[in-house]
């Protein structure tokens, strides 16, 4: 078309190149328990997200505390003495958390929000915008994360784009604790050591069942065989290690005894505690 | 009638609240994964943190908890902690959190956390709350697959004896307080609300087998029982210190009284003697005479500790050999077939 000058709508790449953000289900518990005791007029609660930076450029989000804010049709305000307080108090227990963002429920992201990122990237150069729905309005509760891209026409700034990154919910410690107490909303006992025991064995088994059925199925022709998973099988198999049976029993036997000889001491010890305390107790001053 | 209607009033604000005893701990996720973060990010180093809830008749609810910074040894830091513990609870209260303390937490390693300490501590919360629990975690157990999660409190026999501070024999066997009643354990129930609930099950579907699966089939718990019972052989060690003592106490006891009776003898001889030459007898007892002065016993205290500390890794002991056997066992039978 028409040559000559022609300014060009700019696209930047985030600049520090930030490639996902990794979030911990104590970031999302803290978001739905502010939610949940928000005031009555305010819809949607805003807050900040601690965390480090990695070095592979991957955000780690680790906690989170809300800010107090009031919001009306045109502008939004947030309590930024409350907001630099609870940073320092964080602080104080861990100097390694920094802010790394910061968070609001609800989908999508408004026209407010561009006011409140700009504040937080006075703060910190590239902040994420972390969105949880907690309206569950596509039928799913949905976390999204945002960096903001700056539209630029030529020199002039024109507003700020929010892309979405990928977001990874990293649960190890959740699943350490136990999915179950975390899931359902009310467990009446922790599980203890022997409980525990049995429900994993119990999961196994019924693995070890549903492999039984595959293979039987594949046999028999009810189902397609599929190499991968064959091979897959096969490695299971045979990646128990291959003793000769006397080794086996040997290995076994010295690491039963040495339980036996374990769960005997500590008998010994409680009897000889329950022998002290009857003689400390019972001895009279003559 | 107003009389007898302001009488009845006087009469309900005189009568105290009859307190039911705690039966249950009722804790919320979100505070269970806060200690396990907080605790795990410090270990091996033990750090304690405060907890925020409500109590409601015989359950004790505890909602949100904040972690305390480590303290180093300095006198100004203690103006500090109390400033930031103030900070944290007003800033809390802006945004609706239940605002009341109702104990703390700590973290443990291997179960080693019945000190003087603790119950120092427990003395001091009592003061101001009326009811107050201790949550004890154990961050090395969880490499098990174990939630070693334990909500602790005094009992009440217990805290009137220290508060008297006499811990002798007699008014143990008084009270009939053994050193299994110092600490009661306390059932612990978790709660989530629906919402985070329901987050958790969208976010994360139901898998088959879970990282804590993964960590109780463990074969190898061979560097936890080491520890065990390099930790038992030590206790076992300080106690026997107690009980020398102890047995110090009582041959001492024994040696004045037999004293005190070689002395009384040589009285009452002087005193016949004096009698039969005509002067006044010597009183029976000489209190300035140093066998007469009463030894202090010493206090039990530090014996009780040092005993449920030995219970508690002898159960650790039995549980982690029960899993075993388990494992074993399985082993067993894989390689078999």
């Amino acid at each position: 078309m028409a040559a000559g000058d022609r300014t060009v709508l700019q696209f930047n790449s985030p600049s520090s190149a930030i490639l996902s953000a990794k979030v911990h289900p104590l970031v999302i518990f803290n978001i739905c328990d502010c939610y949940v005791r928000r005031p009555d007029q305010a819809e949607r609660v805003i807050g900040t997200l601690l965390g480090s930076v990695l070095p592979d450029g991957t955000v780690d989000i680790r906690n989170s505390y809300a800010v107090p804010h009031t919001e009306s049709a045109e502008q939004v305000a947030l309590d930024i003495e409350y907001h630099h307080n609870m940073l320092v108090s964080h602080q104080k227990v861990n100097p390694k958390e920094v802010i790394v963002g910061w968070y609001s429920t609800g989908l999508g992201v408004t026209g407010g929000s561009a006011l409140i990122q700009d504040f937080y990237s006075r703060e910190v150069p590239n902040p994420i915008h972390l969105t949880v729905d907690t309206g569950f309005r596509n039928g799913e509760g949905t976390v999204k994360a945002f960096v903001s891209v700056n539209l630029s026409l030529g020199d002039r700034q024109l507003a700020a784009q929010f892309q979405e990154i990928p977001l990874d919910l990293c649960m190890v410690e959740a699943e350490r604790v136990g999915f179950d107490i975390l899931k359902k909303t009310a467990v009446d006992k922790l599980p203890n050591d022997l409980e525990g025991m049995e429900v994993t064995m119990g999961r196994l088994l019924a693995l070890i069942d549903d492999v039984y059925k595959y293979v039987d199925d594949v046999v028999e022709g009810r189902v397609p065989a599929d190499n991968n998973i064959g091979r897959f099988i096969a490695e299971t198999v045979a990646s128990l290690p291959k003793l000769s049976p006397p080794a086996f029993d040997k290995l076994m036997n010295d690491s039963l005894q040495d339980q036996l000889l374990l769960l005997y001491l500590s008998s010994i010890a409680r009897t000889q505690l329950g022998l002290a305390e009857k003689l400390n107790t019972a001895a009279q001053i003559l | 009638m107003a009389n007898s209607m302001a009488k009845s009033f006087l009469q309900a604000a005189a009568t105290e609240e009859v307190v039911s005893p705690l039966r249950v701990v009722q804790i919320e996720g979100l505070v269970i994964l806060k200690i396990i973060k907080h605790c795990k990010e410090f270990s091996p180093a033990l750090v304690t943190g405060q907890l925020l809830g409500l109590d409601v008749g015989s359950v004790l609810e505890v909602t949100n908890c904040f972690p305390f910074p480590i303290r180093e040894e300095d006198e100004e830091i203690e103006a500090d902690g109390a400033n930031y513990q103030l900070e944290m609870m007003r800033c809390l209260r802006e945004v609706n959190v239940d605002n009341n303390t109702v104990g703390w937490y700590q973290s443990t390693i291997l179960g080693s956390y019945q000190t003087v300490e603790l119950i120092e501590t427990f003395m001091n919360y009592q003061e101001n709350i009326r009811r107050c629990v201790c949550i004890i975690y154990d961050p090395s157990r969880s490499n098990q697959g174990v939630l070693a999660l334990k909500a602790l409190k005094l009992s009440d026999s217990f805290m009137e004896l220290y508060r008297a501070n006499s811990f002798t024999g007699e008014k143990l066997r008084e009270k009939n307080l053994s050193w299994m009643d110092i600490f009661e354990e306390i059932p612990i129930k978790v709660s989530n609300s629906a919402l985070i609930s329901a987050f958790m099950t969208e976010l994360e579907s139901d898998t088959p087998v879970t990282q804590c699966d993964y960590d109780r089939l463990q074969l190898s718990s061979n560097p936890y029982m080491e520890r065990n019972m390099e930790f038992l052989i030590e206790c076992m060690d300080d106690l026997s210190v107690e009980q020398q003592k102890f047995q110090f106490y009582y041959r001492s006891l024994s040696r004045q009284q037999a004293q005190q009776q070689a002395w009384l003898q040589k009285r009452r001889a002087d005193n016949m003697q004096r009698k039969a030459a005509g002067e006044d007898p010597l009183p029976e007892e000489d209190p300035s005479n140093p066998i007469f002065k009463p030894i202090p016993e010493p206090s039990r205290l530090e014996s009780f500790l040092i005993t449920n500390q030995i219970a508690n890794y002898c159960n650790q002991i039995n549980g982690v050999s029960g899993q075993s056997f388990n494992r074993l066992y399985l082993m067993k039978s894989l390689h078999d077939n």
